[in-house]
Order: C-alpha cells, then sequence, then structure tokens
C-alpha cells in the first residue's frame, strides 16, 4: 500500500477523485444533458426525444438572436472598459501608493468584503439612488441641473451597467492588485534611475508586468457578464435583454428544447473567448 | 521617508469615491430600513421605527423565509466543509503531475467561466429525466459545488505555488511516510489558508441564486425567497430583509477574518526556535 502510494500516478488519482466525481456529475452530465436536449422536440406540456435541428434554425434565423448576441457583447464591452479602469486605478493605488503592508492588507480586504455579501441585495440597494424620486434625482433638481426627474437612472441599460460595475470590479482589483504586488520594486527603482517619469514608469514597466492580471480579471469579468440573466433583468426593468434572459425567459415557458440550444451557443461563444483570452495567460503561473 | 507625491492624494481621493460606491447603496437601505411605518422605498425618512423588522418577524404572508434562511444556512455549511475537503485533495493531487490533469484543469477552468443559468437548467434537466426530484441538499449542493470548488482550488494552487518543498523533504529524511508528513507537515502548515477556502465556501453559497434557481426544488433557499420578494414587494420590509442578511454575512466574514488573525499570532507565538540553541 504504501509502495502504491508513493506512485505519484497513482496518489494523484485518488487525491483527485472526489472532486472528478463532482465535476463529472453536476459539470460535465449536465452540459451533455443541454447539447442532447437542444435537438428534442417541445409541445406545450413536455418535450420529447428527437433528432432535430429546428431549435437552431430558429435561434439562428430569428434577428431577435443577433440583436440580443450583439447587445451581450456590448454590455460586456463597457463594463469590461470601466471595472479594468476603476480596478487597475484602485490596485496600483493600493500597491504602490500605501506604504505599510498592514495598510495594504486592511484596505485591500475592505474592497474585497461586498463580493462576500448578497448580489441581489446590492442591487436592490440602488433603488433608493436611482428611483424617480431617489437620491439622484433630489440631488440634481436641487442643484438646479435639471427641472424634471430622469427617467432613465433606473430601468435602463445605463442602471445595467452600473449595477454590473458596481458588482463586479472586484474581480478586476483582486488579480491585478496580486500580480502588482509581486512585481520586483528594484526595476521601479532602475527606471527612475535611468530617468523615467512616473508616466513612463507606468506605461512601460508597470503595466506590461502587470498584463497577467488584467487577463484574469477580464477572464471573469467577461464571463460573470456575459452568462449573466438577473442584473440584466432586474436593473433594465426587463426592458433590454441578453443571451442569459433569452435562456431564463424560455425557461420559464418550459420551451427547454430551445433554451437549451441557446445555451449551446452561448457555452461555445464563452468557451471561444475564454480560449483566446487564456492565450495570454497561464493562470496557474500566477497564482 | 519621501514626501508623498502629489498623485497620492488624487489616488487616495480616488479610492474614497470607490468605497463609497461599493458601500454608500447598501448603507443607504440600511438606513432606509428603519423608516417609519408611513415610509416608503425611497427618502425622505417619515420616521425612525423598528417596524419593518417587526413586520419581517411576525407576518409569514411574505412568505417562508425563516425556513428558508435555516436551509441557507445548512446548505452554507455543508457547501464549506465539502469544499474544503475536497479543495485540499485537488490541491495536493495537482502536485503530483498524474496523466489527465491537464483535462481536470481545464474542467475546473469550465466550472468557473460557465454561465450559472447552464448549471442550472443542465442539473435541472438531468433530475427531472431520470425522474429524481430536485432538492437543495442534493441537486442544489451540487450545483453549487461548480461555483465553490474552483475558487477553492485556486486558492490551493495559490497556497502549494509558495510552499517550501524542504520542510516535506526533512519529514521524508527523518523517516516520516507519506501519510505522516502529510498529516504533521503539510496540513499544519496549509491549515490558516483554509479559513480563507473556507469562507469562499460558506459565503459564495449562502449568495449563491442563479444555481439554485431550477435545482432547489419547492423548498426555497434565502436568496431565492429574496428574489421572488422583489417582484411582489414593495415595502421597505425588503430593505429590513437585505439589512438583515447582509448583517449576517458581515458576521460571518468578521468570523473568518478573527479566526485568521488568531491563528497568524498563535502561529508568531509557537513560531521557529531556530538559532535560539539547546547547547
Amino acid at each position: 500500500m504504501e509502495k502504491l502510494l508513493r506512485n505519484n500516478t497513482f496518489s494523484g488519482w485518488l487525491m483527485a477523485t472526489p472532486l472528478t466525481i463532482v465535476l463529472i456529475i453536476f459539470l460535465v452530465l449536465p452540459i451533455i444533458m443541454i447539447v442532447v436536449v437542444s435537438f428534442w422536440q417541445a409541445t406545450e406540456f413536455s418535450i420529447i426525444p428527437a433528432f432535430d435541428l429546428e431549435n437552431y434554425e430558429f435561434l439562428f434565423g430569428s434577428p431577435v438572436t443577433y440583436k440580443v448576441f450583439l447587445n451581450t457583447f456590448k454590455y460586456a464591452a463597457i463594463t469590461w472598459f470601466f471595472t479594468l479602469t476603476i480596478g487597475f486605478t484602485v490596485a496600483y493605488f493600493l500597491a504602490f501608493h500605501v506604504r505599510s503592508l498592514t495598510w495594504q492588507i486592511a484596505l485591500f480586504l475592505l474592497c474585497t468584503i461586498p463580493f462576500w455579501t448578497s448580489n441581489i441585495i446590492r442591487m436592490i440597494s440602488w433603488i433608493p439612488f436611482l428611483g424617480r424620486n431617489g437620491i439622484a434625482n433630489s440631488a440634481l433638481i436641487s442643484w438646479g441641473v435639471i427641472d424634471e426627474p430622469l427617467e432613465w437612472l433606473l430601468f435602463s441599460d445605463f442602471a445595467v451597467i452600473l449595477a454590473f460595475v458596481h458588482l463586479y470590479t472586484l474581480f478586476m482589483v483582486v488579480p491585478i492588485f496580486n500580480t502588482m504586488m509581486r512585481i520586483d520594486r528594484s526595476l521601479i527603482e532602475a527606471a527612475r534611475d535611468a530617468g523615467a517619469t512616473g508616466v513612463q514608469i507606468l506605461w512601460n514597466v508597470i503595466i506590461p508586468l502587470t498584463k497577467p492580471g488584467i487577463m484574469i480579471g477580464t477572464i471573469f469579468v467577461v464571463t460573470l457578464v456575459m452568462g449573466d440573466f438577473i442584473t440584466v433583468r432586474f436593473m433594465s426593468g426587463s426592458q433590454s435583454a441578453n443571451v442569459g434572459r433569452l435562456i431564463s425567459n424560455d425557461i420559464a415557458l418550459l420551451a427547454y428544447p430551445s433554451a437549451a440550444a441557446t445555451a449551446v451557443v452561448l457555452l461555445l461563444t464563452v468557451l471561444i473567448v475564454i480560449g483566446v483570452l487564456l492565450r495570454f495567460v497561464d493562470i496557474r503561473k500566477e497564482l | 521617508m519621501e514626501p508623498r507625491p502629489r498623485s497620492f492624494y488624487v489616488l487616495a481621493g480616488f479610492f474614497t469615491l470607490f468605497l463609497l460606491f461599493l458601500y454608500g447603496p447598501t448603507l443607504t437601505i440600511g438606513i432606509l430600513s428603519f423608516q417609519g411605518p408611513e415610509g416608503g422605498l425611497t427618502f425622505p425618512m417619515r420616521g425612525t421605527s423598528l417596524h419593518w423588522f417587526r413586520d419581517l418577524f411576525e407576518q409569514q404572508a411574505v412568505g417562508d423565509i425563516w425556513g428558508s434562511f435555516r436551509r441557507s444556512f445548512a446548505l452554507g455549511l455543508m457547501v464549506m466543509v465539502t469544499t474544503v475537503v475536497v479543495s485540499v485533495m485537488g490541491g495536493l493531487a495537482f502536485r503530483k503531475r498524474f496523466p489527465g490533469s491537464l483535462v481536470l484543469f481545464y474542467l475546473i477552468i469550465t466550472s468557473l467561466v460557465i454561465p450559472s443559468i447552464l448549471i442550472s437548467l443542465g442539473v435541472g434537466l438531468m433530475f427531472s429525466q431520470t425522474r429524481i426530484q430536485v432538492h437543495w441538499a442534493t441537486s442544489g449542493f451540487g450545483s453549487q459545488l461548480t461555483w465553490t470548488l474552483p475558487f477553492g482550488l485556486l486558492i490551493m494552487f495559490a497556497i502549494f505555488n509558495r510552499f517550501d518543498k524542504s520542510y516535506e523533504e526533512a519529514a521524508r529524511d527523518l523517516g516520516a511516510t507519506s501519510w505522516q508528513t502529510l498529516r504533521h507537515v503539510v496540513l499544519p502548515i496549509i491549515a490558516p489558508s483554509l479559513i480563507g477556502v473556507a469562507l469562499f465556501g460558506f459565503t459564495l453559497s449562502y449568495d449563491e441564486f442563479a444555481r439554485t434557481l431550477l435545482t432547489a426544488g419547492s423548498h426555497n433557499t434565502l436568496p431565492l425567497e429574496i428574489f421572488g420578494m422583489t417582484t411582489n414587494v414593495t415595502t421597505p420590509v425588503l430593505y429590513a430583509l437585505g439589512t438583515l442578511t447582509t448583517a449576517f454575512s458581515l458576521i460571518m466574514i468578521g468570523f473568518f477574518l478573527c479566526i485568521t488573525w488568531w491563528s497568524a499570532k498563535r502561529r508568531a507565538k509557537a513560531g521557529s526556535d531556530a538559532g535560539k540553541g539547546m547547547v
């Protein structure tokens, strides 16, 4: 037994068994199930096993699909831009301007705590700000900027993007901060000794060395936004759609085969995007 | 120490605004949950009262809040324990380059990036087609693991990347078996970091919504219950519930952070006696 355990292959497999079982039952099999069901037919009351391309024909034949996919990419791109800008600035401040490690850890924790609280509550908490009689509108009116309350603050694309940025900026802060903390400080000193200005150090030294962190953050933000359905539904007041909502609407109508077909296309899209991003970073080396 | 550059103050201002952006809305609903009985979902406050909290405890018309809280709490603990155990084993497995490890690694990444609704849909379909009832403690539990395990494993990878192998070699040189090395050397060293894995396991499960949507069965978890309320409750009772569960989350986070701090302190105290000398 001891000899067997010393064998790397055997003990590796043994240790990985629970993980493999969980992932097979709750990840691999469900994906296979979705792919299979996407070829089935649906009646009003039930779904029937078949091999039918109808779901895909309908999906690719409908102009709504393209519009919704385009909208999903739009949300992802805009959210990515804002989370990256804000996340990079925050991480840069923490890593290079806060001088004591204790303060760095304390402020970093302050940035991550909301991640461990409920997303739904954090969405709800925008209502008193953005509502018709909310804080934003009252403030703008009392400052004389506007006369009428703005209607597009809540239940709009603006609200959706705001909520995305609010929910997901920490996914940028954490990996970028992590990579920045591993940058050898003597490189920055060397750049300064060689006469580089602050901006030059930022652009030619820090940003290139932070790229892996940026990539990991990008993977998180892009996949979370592309797979989301609840933020879009809640913050747009059901007025905007992304692919996730297309799927959840089909589910609500019990049109599982059609939901499955959309899900397959969404999964492929996400995996292609991630596949491209992973070419730029080796995740395991960066942890 | 050299004086702070002007950019420090600009960035500090930006950081403060960011924190305000992060916490402001939550604080606002915290304040608004103390609305008077006549108050609405926005300012102004019409008096202050505990009316909406009392509502939460008394009236059960809004749904089974306490039942769903108990379920979410139990599920959170189940997911937490499983995540810690499975992640540690997985982390140890990945230190050995076993055949198939690359495939498993990509499965973990897939599990992390797959849209949550796909897990919900796939697991729901799988259970309904095999005529097994979905239940929060079976299908819901497994679905949540596909979200917590990748985080647990990423933390384990980070821990083992920084792990000094010479401790193990020393143990082996002294004649320890691989089990003894694991039990008496490796596990005690990584133990404090496992609190982090536990924190992720519990909180991510406690707040998970999308993956439990179609897999929780007839008994809702708390996030599902809250989401149900957003569509039909238009009083500050929603804020009161939000404030309570956020407070609960914060207590749990504080609890985990305190254990981490305490164990780091204990370790520093009991630290190395190297160089102190026996002779």
